[in-house]
């Protein structure tokens, strides 16, 4: 398949509901690291973000990508507020003019957002941060696309490296963040951050197929 | 005039700073808040933040005093919304934010530049709070 306004639509709709679904635990991954209120303020951002795209619906891809991106940046609060709102509005800039994106499409969309985190929040990888989960899942679409995966293949390898660099932030200590605070004591914990992106491209992998 | 923006996670806080400020000051400088997401919720908001700086703007510059985290990311986010000119006369400052905006409001108010206001706010962040009695 390709993705289509309504299908992108429909994905950051389903967001919603998953963000609202995985408040507590979120929230409760940000307890032991950071201020307890991802969660909270991927909810919020998330809401208001369905609101106004049911309100104020955008005629294209590119216009809902920079509705989302606004809407993000007033409304989440916390750290995560700029960084995803940064990276909408990034993907935004991949996909202008552009009527459906087909796979290779949608990973320069999503690499271009990406672009826009690492530009934002300056972490790298190891930092335990969100970038431990696009990276890899990056890499791993890209190596898809390479031998020609179908849209579907392309999103679950990339879903799949996402839970495993997720996974693989536990044992790490946090460069970033308020987690950067507690040093030492912030291995034995998964990113929250890292978690919140693995959330989003899992509910792609499973809606653009 | 250097006008002065406090950005914070917190409305009241925001507020309650931007009021001591102004008092300390004789209301001789203009000061903008940008606290909370919303008046009720914690957080920092980008738009909030991108008016406050237009609402303090002027020729001479802005000073622009942050609290924690958030805050500077929401508050890059604010500034590449303005206009490469005001981009110019935008200073944001690391310091510490109830010393940083007393320095910089009396500063400001005394009609120093943007360089000078800048400079004042973070030598407040060094200033010993412990004496030898």
């Amino acid at each position: 398949m390709a993705v289509s306004r309504d299908n992108l639509v429909a994905w950051i709709e389903a967001l919603q509901q998953v963000y609202n679904e995985n408040k507590e635990y979120l929230t409760k991954l940000d307890a032991a690291i950071g201020d307890a209120d991802h969660g909270i303020n991927m909810n919020r951002g998330f809401t208001a973000v369905k609101t106004e795209l049911e309100s104020n619906p955008p005629d294209n891809i590119a216009s809902v990508l920079k509705s989302v991106a606004m809407t993000l940046i007033k409304k989440v609060g916390g750290a995560s507020g700029p960084l995803y709102g940064t990276f909408f509005l990034r993907a935004s800039t991949a996909v202008t003019g552009k009527e459906e994106l087909d796979a290779a499409a949608v990973v320069s969309m999503f690499e271009t957002g990406f672009s826009g985190i690492i530009q934002r929040g300056k972490a790298e990888v190891g930092d335990k941060t969100m970038v431990d989960a696009w990276t890899p899942a990056l890499a791993a679409m890209n190596e898809a696309l390479d031998s020609d995966a179908s849209l579907k293949e392309v999103l679950e390898k990339g879903a799949a490296a996402a839970e495993q660099g997720m996974k693989d932030t536990i044992p790490l200590q946090a460069k970033k963040g308020r987690a950067s605070y507690l040093g030492e004591r912030s291995k034995g914990h998964q990113d929250p951050g890292a978690t919140s992106t693995c959330l989003m491209l899992q509910k792609a992998a499973e809606l653009w197929s | 005039m250097v006008g002065i923006v406090i950005v914070s996670h917190n409305h009241l806080l925001a507020v309650g700073l931007q009021e001591m400020a102004l008092q300390m000051a004789h209301n001789r400088v203009k000061i903008t808040t940008a606290g909370g997401v919303d008046n009720e919720t914690t957080g920092t908001n980008a738009e909030r933040i991108y008016q406050a700086i237009q609402d303090a703007y002027t020729p001479d510059g802005v000073l622009i005093l942050f609290d924690l985290g958030s805050a500077l990311l929401s508050t890059h986010i604010a500034i590449e919304m303005l206009t490469p000119e005001q981009q110019s006369r935008v200073s944001l400052c690391d310091a510490p934010i109830v010393e940083g905006a007393i320095a910089a409001a009396i500063e400001a108010s005394l009609g120093h530049s943007l360089e000078e206001v800048t400079k004042a706010a973070k030598a407040a962040g060094s200033n010993q709070k412990f004496f030898d009695f």
